[in-house]
């Protein structure tokens, strides 16, 4: 059974991966129309501020599904910290954009170190979880993703950071913090980072997209993407061909987290205030974003930017219309469990696998009546 | 003496976490799935106990019955509408469904019941006992949470060892294929487990909100999280695994909100979590089982 469904699997790639540039350029094509009529709309005035509000967070959004899909549609594990990462990025990216508020005056220069910055802290953090991932997986992969998503998530909101003339003070308790008199205290617990500089725009956010999905198709499209699906087909084929999993695993987490991490930095500098709560740094966001990803398609990089725009969307839009939002969540637990079943159920496999086969019987009996 | 109450409150934990930790080491060893909404059942069974008990007025003993029939009514509905048509698929897939079935539980009762915190009165009626002096005080709600856990636990491993539903579970988690053909029914056997497993989450359930009083949709998320840590802590799959590993988890929770961090204790636990998986990753009485190619 379980050869059956990943030589299906293998067969879908390669009629799906062939025309590489064409199927990537459609999805550039749609990013870009999507920015150039809505950059339009808002430039004009025509578009309400509150669909306004909702560009930037698109943005994070998708780039939170795509990096995601790296790891669950492409690597074939799942991950419920994602948001931990995001979490990483955002925390560190605002907290140098802070710091450096009157020493880097230059507004691009600044914000481009936050991102490098907080993507290269949420890699690192990405490399530190992706060292026991490597003994793990299935189930209990997810579950350790879980554990460090909610570790930073508390670490974060039990810290406090300050700066003086002295230097930068670290504790676990705001009274121990022992500051200087022209101490300013930028990481206050679980009351956060404030007064962030409100850098991000939907510019920057569409070019952080491009960036992503160029750098995740081409990724794919390549030799290591190739090692990387083959570990997620079989990965005992996989190995016994000489393709070092553990490398190739730890180099898909880091990437994957540093993505998210740039994703955080996106989001944290679309707000002046940043604090860590379950419904944007916890495991409620990692399996929001898991679900555009499963919706959207695994290992469908179009589909994980689709999703995510329409699922992020739509409620808000709606929101005039009756209260849906309520009923948001509700609809989407209902369509996982149903695409899953409809997707991998023994009765809907053979069923499709049944119809394919009369498909495959009609069309051989119509070739042979023709020869 | 401070040592002691919070070891004693440690244990009263502990006994929560092992009677949901039992839940999930079942349905693992018997389905080779995660059944991450398990800790929503619990969520659901207070809900159950809230409503008859406190709007309704009945008995506390008879709410948590009617919490466990409900609980194990919707177990077995679970498996048979969300788990049984994945059996033969991948475990991801089980997985992601089990995340599905979570949050429907949890925004089925965000609807119902709001999102805002319900004041949950104590099941237990049962007076605090003063010891050494009165420098020891042992709620009552510890007392009935560790005598209860105690009680379930020992009848389960006898229900487990001794019966023959019991030790038809055992051989489903051994090996499907080959119980099936000495006759016994897979399928009635799941879900035999799931309701066992779903009656303990409701029992959990009415000790855990009677110790911690504050009721939510979320309530049942983060004690089925830190239960499946316990889970594996014990080994998963194995029932005494599960035990050992819940009161261990209680403890070690317990005594670093003590003296190490309120704040930092989830971490902790999590942490405990990441380290028995390095060291250990079969947990402490787990068989480790060999991959076939």
């Amino acid at each position: 059974m379980a050869i059956k469904t990943h030589s299906k699997l293998e067969k879908k790639n390669t009629n799906t991966v062939k025309p590489f540039k064409g199927k990537d350029l459609i999805t550039y094509l749609i990013v870009v129309v999507f920015f150039t009529v809505f950059q339009v709309l808002a430039s004009t005035g025509t578009l309400k501020n509150s669909l306004k509000a909702l560009l930037v967070p698109i943005c994070v959004q998708v780039i939170l599904a795509v990096s995601l899909n790296l790891v669950v549609g492409f690597l074939g594990e799942l991950s419920l910290g994602h948001a931990g990462f995001m979490c990483v990025g955002a925390f560190t990216g605002t907290f140098f954009s802070v710091l450096m508020e009157d020493v880097i005056t230059v507004v691009w220069v600044r914000f481009a170190c936050a991102f490098v910055i907080g993507a290269i802290a949420a890699a690192i953090s990405g490399i530190l979880i992706g060292i026991p991932v490597l003994r793990l997986k299935g189930d209990y992969l997810a579950i350790v993703t879980l554990a460090f998503g909610e570790i930073i998530k508390t670490i974060v909101n039990a810290l406090y950071i300050g700066k003086d003339s002295n230097g930068f003070h670290m504790s676990l308790d705001s009274s121990k913090l022992g500051m200087g008199t022209d101490g300013q205290i930028i990481l206050n617990g679980p009351q956060g980072i404030s007064g962030t500089p409100k850098n991000s725009t939907f510019l920057i956010g569409f070019i952080l997209v491009m960036l992503v999905l160029i750098i995740v198709n081409n990724l794919m499209d390549s030799r290591t993407g190739r090692a990387i699906m083959s570990i997620r087909d079989n990965r005992i084929a996989a190995e016994s061909v000489g393709i070092d999993i553990t490398k190739y695993k730890l180099m898909v987490f880091t990437i994957s987290a540093a993505m998210a991490g740039i994703a955080g930095v996106l989001y944290s500098h679309n707000l002046s205030k940043l604090t860590a709560t379950t419904a944007n740094f916890g495991y409620t966001m990692s399996i929001t974003i898991l679900v555009y990803v499963v919706l959207g398609g695994m290992g469908n990089v179009r589909g994980s930017v689709i999703a995510a725009t329409i699922l992020y969307a739509l409620p808000e839009l709606l929101r005039g219309i009756g209260d849906l939002s309520s009923y948001r969540m509700l609809i989407y637990s209902i369509l996982l469990i149903l695409m899953m079943i409809f997707n991998n159920g023994t009765y809907f496999v053979s069923l499709r696998e049944e119809i394919a086969y009369k498909f495959k019987n009609k069309k051989t009996k119509t070739a042979g009546e023709a020869a | 003496m401070v040592f002691l109450s919070q070891l004693i409150s440690g244990i009263s934990l502990g006994g929560i976490y092992s009677l949901i930790a039992l839940g999930y080491t079942m349905v693992y060893g018997i389905a080779k799935m995660l059944n991450f909404a398990h800790g929503d059942v619990i969520m659901i069974g207070a809900f159950v106990i809230y409503t008859s008990v406190v709007s309704a007025g009945l008995n506390p003993v008879l709410g948590v019955l009617i919490a466990m029939v409900f609980c194990t009514v919707l177990g077995v509905l679970i498996e048979r509408l969300a788990y049984k048509p994945l059996r033969q698929a991948t475990s991801l897939a089980v997985l992601i469904t089990a995340i599905g079935v979570s949050y429907f539980l949890q925004n089925v009762a965000l609807l119902i019941f709001g999102s805002d915190t319900k004041q949950f009165s104590s099941v237990v009626s049962l007076e605090p006992v003063s010891l050494a002096g009165g420098e020891l005080v042992i709620s009552g709600e510890t007392i009935i949470t560790i005598a209860v856990s105690v009680v379930i636990m020992v009848a389960l491993y006898l229900f487990v060892n001794k019966t023959k539903p019991g030790k038809a579970m055992l051989a489903v988690s051994e090996d499907k294929g080959a119980a099936q053909l000495m006759g016994i029914n897979v399928n009635g056997t799941i879900a035999l487990t799931f309701a066992i497993g779903s009656a303990l989450a409701a029992v959990a359930g009415a000790l855990l909100c009677s110790s911690y009083p504050a009721l939510s949709p979320y309530t049942g998320a983060m004690p089925g999280i830190k239960a499946f840590v316990a889970a594996v802590f014990g080994g998963i799959g194995s029932i005494p695994g599960a035990m050992i590993g819940g009161i261990l988890l209680g403890i070690i929770e317990n005594l670093s909100k003590a003296y190490i961090s309120s704040q930092l204790s989830d971490a902790i636990v999590f942490a405990v979590l990441i380290f028995v998986l390095l060291i250990r990753p079969t947990g402490i009485m787990g068989k480790k089982i060999n991959e076939k190619v």
